[in-house]
């Protein structure tokens, strides 16, 4: 009697580890998937000029261009709960819960506490391509975080 | 009555089987139970059969679900009140589900044989709350992405593993065409199992209990289930169809526009029976509102069943005459201090201006200026009224209770542009 609870006990947990996986397995593929795409190509270099934002919807993400030619590709979902955040006088604004942040991306007033997030930017062949799956969270802005060209 | 040798059909011999012969005459009264079991089961079934017929139109694809339900409501015979339907009782099965909760707390049916019956109740909770978050996503309309967006953002904020597991729900870093995929299959498929499984067991802890909890079990009165309880529970079963049916022919489930993920409504709210929930992220610090407070519940609620009680006190409404009075003094208290803190943490502390870390200013002070109040007056109830340990514990359940309903009404009424209170 006891062996047969025996070998019962581990059928079961066979089955429940398999079971286990494949729930698990099939979410990570789409995961994969999403991975696999593409950079986002947002333009050829010279068609951007200084000091301006330019907003990629399809993208999800603003590229800010500053005055010293730096860039930054800005996500456009906000660090609190995830809405979607507004260009609003030389920052942005969230219509959601009223976080607001500079033109940087850094927080100016709660509820978020944490930058916007950044993707981060390659250029070749003078266009500039933005890899948004690969979001990159951060504190605050740094001067490393501009890209030149 | 009570002849024995009355052939049933095959269903109504099935309902008869869930209950025994006889039952204790002050186990069918409804101030025992207010049938608020039966209603739950009832909706559940409603909704299942509801739900299959919306199964049949329904598109889980973010191009296609929003049309699907507008075409079905317009061109079905009878859609949209089966789509009402479905919707309010899902609603109401929320609710009814906490007062049942409330029920066997309070009446003290929660001890020895019963106590497993109170952890798979809980599960039951997850899973209605669980069928509902699910359900809320299919419209995809403004209002269920942008809820589902706060949600499961809200779900990041858990320390460890919170971004895991939010990327995990969604099937991705955003709410898209794999979350809803995700959460039409937990919805139609996982969750249906998983609660007939649980509500089986649940039930059949109920006979093996020998029915509900009676207050008194000297003087026993037995009395035939056919008619006695049967009768009872046709009148709340038919009383809970007219409500929804009533419901569903006069007020149309919300469907907002078609869900655009460039545009986010202000303000943007989790659903409904979250927004305690998200009241408590609003007012403290992230690690305290997602992981502290939450386990600390489930402790608290796993703890409860296991205090021993004197065998008298089992099935008593209210344990006692001093257990009445506390629990109003309860509420009391909880309704005073949580929103006397919200107004204070809404309009005149800014604990995060404060130059402390975070956790600090917005985490520890907040939680502990609700805290030493409780535990003042936990410590006078012990000390001035000689409050019992079930006592004790009927007093902190109740404050819990209070405070996420207190909470939840500041959500859904009172919060509005950039949930900013509205006065
Ligand atoms: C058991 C089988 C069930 C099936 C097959 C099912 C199926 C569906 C389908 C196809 C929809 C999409 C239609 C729509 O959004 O109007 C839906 C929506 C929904 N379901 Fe269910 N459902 C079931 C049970 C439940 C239960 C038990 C609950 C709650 C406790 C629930 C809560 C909801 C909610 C809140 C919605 C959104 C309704 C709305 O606002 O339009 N469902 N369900
Ligand atoms: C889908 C959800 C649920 C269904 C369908 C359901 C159904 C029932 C029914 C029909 C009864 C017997 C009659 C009555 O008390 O009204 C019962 C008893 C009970 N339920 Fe539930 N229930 C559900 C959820 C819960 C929850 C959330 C809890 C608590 C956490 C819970 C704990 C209990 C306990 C402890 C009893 C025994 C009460 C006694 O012996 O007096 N149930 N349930």
């Amino acid at each position: 009697m006891k062996r047969r609870n025996f070998f019962k006990k581990i059928i079961l947990g066979i089955v429940g580890i398999e079971t286990g996986y494949l729930v698990f397995d099939s979410f990570k593929k789409k995961k994969k998937k999403a991975v696999s795409r593409d950079l986002f190509e947002a333009g050829r270099i010279d068609s951007f000029e200084k000091n301006r934002m330019y907003p990629f919807n399809s993208g999800k993400f603003y590229l800010s261009v500053f005055e010293n030619g730096g860039m930054l590709a800005i996500s456009i979902k906000c660090t609190h709960l995830g809405c979607i955040v507004q260009p609003d006088n030389d920052g942005f604004l969230c219509p959601c819960h009223a976080s607001a942040f500079d033109k940087h991306g850094e927080v100016v007033s709660p509820p978020a506490t944490r930058a916007l997030d950044i993707f981060p930017i390659v250029v070749s062949d003078g266009k500039i391509l933005v890899d948004t799956n690969s979001p990159i969270k951060r504190k605050g802005f740094k001067k490393s975080q501009l890209t030149f060209v | 009555m009570g002849n024995d040798k009355i052939k049933h059909s095959v269903l109504t011999g099935f309902l008869l089987h869930l209950h025994p012969k006889k039952v204790n005459s002050e186990a069918i009264k409804y101030t025992r139970t207010f049938g608020l079991g039966g209603i739950n089961i009832l909706l559940f079934v409603i909704l299942a059969f509801t739900g299959l017929l919306l199964r049949f139109s329904y598109m889980p694809t973010p191009e296609r679900a929003y049309d699907s339900i507008v075409s079905f409501q317009n061109n079905t015979l009878f859609g949209s009140l089966i789509r009402n339907i479905h919707h309010w009782s899902a609603m109401f099965m929320v609710i009814t589900t906490f007062l049942h909760l409330l029920r066997v707390f309070y009446s003290q049916s929660i001890y020895y044989e019963r106590k497993k019956n109170w952890y798979y109740g809980l599960i039951l909770l997850l899973v209605v709350l669980a069928f509902n978050f699910t359900g809320y996503l299919l419209p995809w309309d403004q209002l269920s992405y942008w809820a589902v967006t706060i949600m499961t953002n809200i779900i990041e904020y858990v320390p460890f593993v919170g971004e895991w597991l939010a990327n995990l729900i969604r099937g991705g870093e955003i709410v898209n065409e794999n979350t809803l995929l995700n959460f039409y299959n937990f919805h139609t498929a996982l969750l249906p199992i998983l609660s007939t499984v649980f509500v089986v067991l649940h039930f059949w802890l109920i006979r093996k209990a020998k029915g509900v909890t009676v207050a008194n079990n000297n003087e026993q009165k037995m009395v035939n289930v056919n008619p006695a309880l049967i009768s009872k529970e046709v009148i709340v079963a038919l009383f809970t169809l007219a409500v929804v049916i009533f419901i569903g022919l006069f007020f149309n489930a919300p469907l907002l526009e078609k869900a655009n993920p460039m545009v986010s409504p202000n303000p943007s709210k989790a659903p409904w029976y979250f927004l305690g929930f998200q009241e408590l992220l609003i007012n403290l610090h992230p690690i305290i509102a997602t992981l502290i407070i939450p386990s600390a519940l489930t402790f608290f609620f796993i703890f409860i069943p296991k205090v021993s009680i004197k065998n008298e006190k089992v099935g008593r409404w209210f344990y006692s005459e001093k257990g009445k009075r506390i629990i109003v003094y309860s509420v009391l208290f909880a309704v005073v201090t949580t929103s006397l803190l919200i107004l204070i943490l809404e309009y005149w502390l800014h604990l995060n201006k404060l130059d402390i870390p975070l956790f600090i200013s917005t985490g520890i002070i907040p939680l502990f200026m609700y805290l030493i109040p409780a535990g003042t007056f936990i410590f006078i109830l012990k000390k001035k009224l000689k409050a019992d340990k079930i006592e004790l514990i009927l007093a902190l359940a109740t404050i819990i209770f209070t405070s996420y309903i207190v909470m939840s009404f500041v959500g859904i009424w009172l919060r509005g542009e950039a949930m900013h209170l509205i006065f």
